[in-house]
């Protein structure tokens, strides 16, 4: 369903009269597969907006080639727009519009005719559970409503494939888990979703596949569990003072260890041979112990270990 | 016939959210009808002319001129606003026609301008303007170019600036030369010669020249004609300009 080789954006950034050019992205190869969710995990910077508004035609790419929904990007940007819809990071509504306004003149705008307009409004204002504030406008909405709102804009005229930009960024929980529903169920009705984010839960929980970016290039793809599958070994979480955290790094220099607020984890071929030895050296060192716990990698790990670096602190 | 097609869809939202906040028009017709009220009774012993009547047929139209570059230069603010709230983009992945996306917003700047200059023409006609019905509407022509024109390059340089901060200036900074080389405050008959020569480099003030021989009745003079010739290559010039900056990717 969409397919790119090689695409390559820079920016020219000025400050004062130095010129400095930015590579925003750098080569990314993707492969998505029609009626899948399909996630850009990266910390914020990584370049998965600026790939996805190259796919989304808003800006062209220096280089590469991409094929969405069967059209080419790059031959013809205005088929793409046809086959595809966006749904921007920071939203799209207006104010003093109301929503109905709004989804009817989207829909007019991809050509259809008003009365099938205003059919497909009611429509998506159903599905989206949006009616009774169908015709209030849009400042008066909750963060969870109006973001409600900019998908069903993006899927207003049925387009095969839709892009969605940190849908969930600056939801609260249980809005966010709405929207998972939400987005769910537009897979079910077979388009293919396309989403960045920079949540591990969320890439974990409702992505069928996955691509790791990190500073504008693709550091790993697969299914959420096939990446964690791809770490060896084990992670040990070692829970402690606050004020032992420094103190036991020093002490397990010799292991990959990532150091948080009040725990160490440590990546270890096997579990069970590494927390005697772990606890031996921390007893060494004096450092006072609270928990110790043994689990499977997360996303998190596998990012790191991919790129040196916690997503959590990027 | 697409490009009409959305241009009437931009065109309708656009005034259907004018119409919501009709006060805009108030407000801006406000500043003209003071110096029309509070400046405009100096002129006729400063012009020396016999009648009120006369010396409003010279202000009134330098003041819809001047309604007319101003209201356009500002319009920018209001799609930076649309930018912020991220309209423009969704209307970017659509195919709507790029072309239609300006055209729809300044069709609306120039709706709104002419109902502004009808407010202003009714309250000269208190103060004994006298003007001839087909020479209005030829000024009322000259003013929706002006105003296409003044919008269309304020939509262009929003979009490049993309905010307020640096729009504000940069259209003061453009509007006051312009003005003041217009003489639309007073003629600049009355101006020195070397004023006069760098006026009439300044292509408003041959659209004043014609606004004015309009409202004098005097609708043989080559002013009309120069005039409205000037202010609509200008303005096709413009807005092929801003359809360019809306087609453009904004990064």
């Amino acid at each position: 369903m969409i397919e790119t080789r090689g695409l390559r954006k820079s920016f020219v950034s000025r400050q004062g009269r130095d010129k400095k050019t930015v590579e925003a992205v750098r080569g990314v190869d993707l492969t998505v597969a029609e009626g899948e969710i399909f996630g850009f995990l990266g910390p914020n910077g990584a370049g998965k907006t600026t790939t996805l508004r190259m796919l989304a035609t808003l800006i062209v790419p220096d280089d590469g080639t991409a094929t969405i929904a069967g059209a080419d990007l790059r031959a013809d940007p205005g088929e793409v727009r046809r086959r595809i819809g966006y749904v921007a990071q920071g939203g799209s509504t207006w104010d003093d519009s109301t929503a109905r306004e709004e989804l009817v003149l989207q829909s007019r705008l991809y050509g259809a005719s008003k009365s099938d307009a205003l059919a497909r409004a009611e429509r998506v204002l159903e599905g989206f559970q949006l009616t009774e504030y169908a015709d209030r406008k849009c400042k008066t909405y909750s963060g969870g409503q109006r973001r409600r709102v900019d998908i069903a804009l993006g899927i207003i005229h049925e387009p095969r494939v839709v892009f969605l930009d940190e849908p969930t960024t600056g939801l609260d929980p249980q809005s966010r888990a709405h929207m998972w529903d939400e987005i769910r169920r537009l897979r079910a009705e077979g388009m293919t979703v396309f989403i960045t984010t920079h949540y591990l839960d969320e890439a974990d929980a409702l992505c069928d596949r996955i691509s790791i970016m990190d500073n504008g290039e693709i550091v790993a793809s697969g299914t959420p569990a096939e990446l964690k599958r791809e770490i060896s070994g084990d992670v040990v979480r070692v829970g402690l003072p606050v004020d032992a955290v420094q103190p036991a790094a020093q002490a397990l220099t010799s292991y990959k260890l990532e150091t948080y607020e009040d725990n160490v984890r440590l990546y270890v071929e096997d579990g069970a041979v590494a927390i005697p030895q772990i606890l031996r050296a921390l007893d060494a060192a004096g450092v006072p112990l609270g928990t110790v716990e043994l689990h499977r990698p997360s996303l998190d790990d596998v990012f790191l270990t991919k790129t040196g670096r916690s997503l959590r602190e990027s | 016939m697409k490009l009409l097609h959305d241009t009437s869809l931009i065109f309708n939202r656009q005034m259907q959210l004018l119409l919501r906040n009709p006060v805009w028009i108030l407000v801006g017709v406000f500043q003209p009808v003071m110096y029309l009220l509070l400046f405009a009774p100096l002129l006729k012993p400063a012009l020396q002319v016999p009648t009120n009547a006369e010396a409003y047929e010279i202000f009134v139209p330098g003041l819809l001129v001047l309604l007319a570059i101003f209201g356009g230069l500002f319009q920018g603010f209001g799609l930076i606003a649309e930018l912020r709230a991220g309209v423009i983009e969704r209307s970017r992945v659509t195919p709507v026609s790029r072309l239609a996306l300006l055209l729809g917003r300044s069709l609306r700047d120039v709706v709104s301008l002419i109902a502004q200059a009808v407010i202003i023409t009714l309250l000269a006609l208190v103060f004994d303007l006298r003007v001839f019905v087909p020479n209005l509407l030829l000024a009322y022509l000259m003013l929706a170019l002006i105003s296409l024109m003044t919008s269309a390059v304020s939509y262009g340089v929003a979009l490049v600036v993309k905010s307020e901060d640096a729009l504000a200036p940069l259209m003061n900074t453009v509007a006051q030369p312009v003005l003041l080389l217009s003489g639309i405050l007073l003629p600049l008959t009355y101006a020195p010669g070397w004023l006069q020569g760098v006026a009439d480099w300044n292509p408003f003030s041959w659209a004043v020249n014609g606004t004015r021989a309009l409202f004098r009745g005097d609708l043989g003079s080559p002013d009309v004609w120069q005039g409205l010739l000037i202010m609509a290559v200008l303005a096709v010039l413009a807005v092929g300009w801003a359809a360019r900056e809306f087609a453009r990717s904004v990064r």
